[in-house]
């Protein structure tokens, strides 16, 4: 795509190197279809979300929307199949946020513990949270569903939440991020007198704000996109989450599924998350490349 | 890394670190030791005794040709899904990059998939290739292609490995857009003075100084394909047709909870138990040199 560079320069800015002329078109057409290319799943469930049961199940189906967007919306919402999706998408925030804010509490808390003080047993601390790192939800299933039975937290929301709560990421995230902190706020904070929580909450956690609001964004989502451990423990239909209730929506057998339904749920299941991210694009991005760095 | 200030006693830290820790330890350290405990023995059909096996469980499912088979799937399935979302990720992104207007909005759009959960991605994907429905499916028909991922092992396949991949692309995008944004521009104008072109500049250049990036992308989206995309594959193909695209994950739950093959089940989690410890030891190592860079 090399392009005489003899030519004047039009854009000192833009630097010297091939951003000029047909180059750029072709990269633009190359983008614009890429992104044609990666939206189109998403496409096809939102138009399949506004046509009827017959335009779909005689293919091939429409590629434009149709006129059904209120009905089958208003159907998946209030009547859905096994349960209304609206009472999912409460069980999904619920836990999403449940697990964000309880994650961030709890890491909040414990770095603080690690950076700011001596205490017997530090280092042991310090490692079991590190070696929770190499523990994901999906290789221990058996045993803590057995905990979870046992506590008798099936079908409730502390027992979606709090197996997924620990999380050595955010604790290491706080802990670098104290680490950068001046040495001079806690000396000073110290010679007024002020207690440490005193510190922690008038100067710590305001400092951490960015930190904070980064880390919400990436736990939300994390959270919110949980598909295994609520397809083991709910197994009352009022407490599916979204994400896992959408499968329990295919019939089995041969009945055919309602798929303008399915769709309206897929496309609600993914609007909460979506807006998260574009919304607080530089703070995700941010707190992606942050947490694992 | 130690701070210079501490604030004094012992008491308030461990409070401060006991949340953390307990949940660690009842959700997380308590179930891993039962999953290995559990991995030494076999339980009666009835649950009501367990028998000591020794290695019992291991031997058997080493020697088992399907739990070999199940090994080799996840291998070619992580292999593939790697590939699939990191080649078109860095091909737009090096596109992207040669963009000075435009390139903020197409990142935009291209992160919407991260945000759609595997799980949700299975249901899209599935939709378009939906042996009665699908569009994709049926587009295929009419060029003489018979697509049926139901019955052939090869195309159950192809369909997880792509909707798994697809949210990647977003995520490695980002990953490689911030890294080419990075490179020294005075580099580049250099080698072009110098009059080296486009690919030349990529492969000697640019090329080597996203190798850090590249690294980190390839163990994470490793880890991703072991441990995230159980929900892909639950939702797409259940581990079918006969088994082709059972990952290892997919065959804890499986034999756990569908086939209630406790003593296996156990042994599989503490194999998996070992495979994200190397893992995490391996992408721990790694970073530490990556901070040199």
């Amino acid at each position: 795509m090399t392009l005489p560079t003899s030519k004047p320069q039009k854009n000192p800015v833009a630097g010297m190197v091939e951003k000029r002329g047909l180059g750029i078109w072709l990269s633009h057409a190359i983008m614009v279809l890429g992104v044609l290319i990666v939206f189109f799943p998403i496409w096809l469930a939102f138009v399949a979300s506004t046509v009827t049961q017959p335009e779909i199940v005689s293919p091939p189906m429409p590629l434009l929307p149709g006129d059904q967007f209120f009905i089958n919306y208003k159907k998946a919402l209030l009547a859905g199949v096994n349960v209304p999706v609206g009472t999912m998408l409460t069980n999904s925030l619920v836990m999403a946020i449940g697990i964000a804010v309880g994650k961030i509490i709890i890491s909040l808390l414990s770095a603080f513990a690690i950076v700011y003080f001596r205490f017997p047993g530090k280092k042991i601390f310090f490692w079991l949270i590190f070696i929770t790192l190499m523990l994901p939800v999906e290789v221990r299933i058996v045993p803590t569903y057995e905990i979870i039975a046992g506590f008798g937290m099936l079908n409730s929301y502390s027992g979606l939440i709090f197996p997924l709560i620990a999380s050595a990421t955010a604790t290491f995230l706080f802990r670098q991020f104290f680490m950068t902190v001046p040495d001079e706020l806690a000396e000073a904070a110290r010679v007024d007198g002020a207690k440490p929580l005193r510190f922690f909450w008038d100067i710590l956690i305001p400092m951490s704000r960015t930190n904070i609001a980064a880390l919400f964004v990436i736990l939300f989502i994390y959270g919110w996109n949980q598909y295994l451990w609520p397809l083991l423990i709910t197994t009352d239909p009022e407490m599916n989450t979204i994400v896992m209730g959408i499968k329990q929506m295919f019939p089995s057998g041969d009945d055919v599924a309602d798929w303008p339904v399915i769709m309206a749920t897929s496309i609600l299941a993914m609007i909460p998350p979506v807006i998260v991210v574009i919304s607080m694009q530089k703070l995700f991005i941010r707190g992606l490349v942050d947490s694992e760095k | 890394m130690e701070k210079r200030v501490f604030f004094k006693g012992w008491l308030l830290p461990l409070l401060l670190i006991a949340p953390q820790i307990l949940v660690s330890a009842v959700f997380f350290f308590y179930p891993a030791g039962q999953a290995v405990w559990q991995s030494l023995f076999i339980p009666d059909p009835f649950g009501l005794s367990m028998q000591y096996v020794g290695l019992g469980n291991f031997k058997y499912l080493l020697s088992d040709p399907y739990y070999r088979a199940s090994f080799f799937t996840t291998g070619l399935f992580s292999i593939l899904v790697t590939l699939v979302s990191m080649i078109p990720a860095l091909f737009l992104a090096i596109v992207a990059d040669r963009l000075i207007k435009g390139a903020g909005t197409y990142r935009t759009l291209l992160i919407w998939p991260y945000a759609v959960a595997p799980a949700i991605a299975g249901v899209l994907w599935l939709f378009m290739f939906n042996t009665r429905v699908g569009v994709v499916s049926w587009y295929l028909g009419n060029l003489g292609y018979d697509w049926n991922h139901v019955l052939n092992g090869s195309e159950a396949m192809g369909l997880v490995v792509v909707s798994s991949a697809w949210g990647r692309i977003s995520y490695n995008f980002l990953f490689f857009f911030a890294a080419l944004q990075s490179v020294p521009k005075s580099i580049i104008e250099a080698a072009a003075i110098d009059g080296a072109r486009f690919w030349r500049r990529f492969w000697t250049i640019v090329l080597p100084l996203l190798s850090p990036t590249t690294f980190f992308l390839l163990v994470v989206n490793v880890v991703y394909a072991f441990f995230e995309t159980f929900g892909v594959i639950h939702t797409i193909t259940s581990g079918g047709p006969q088994q082709s695209t059972t990952i290892l994950v997919y065959k804890v739950f499986a034999d756990g909870f569908v086939g209630q093959d406790l003593g296996s089940s156990a042994a599989q989690s503490v194999i998996l138990l070992v495979v994200v410890g190397a893992l995490t030891v391996f992408q721990f190592k790694y970073i530490e040199r990556r901070v040199h860079y």
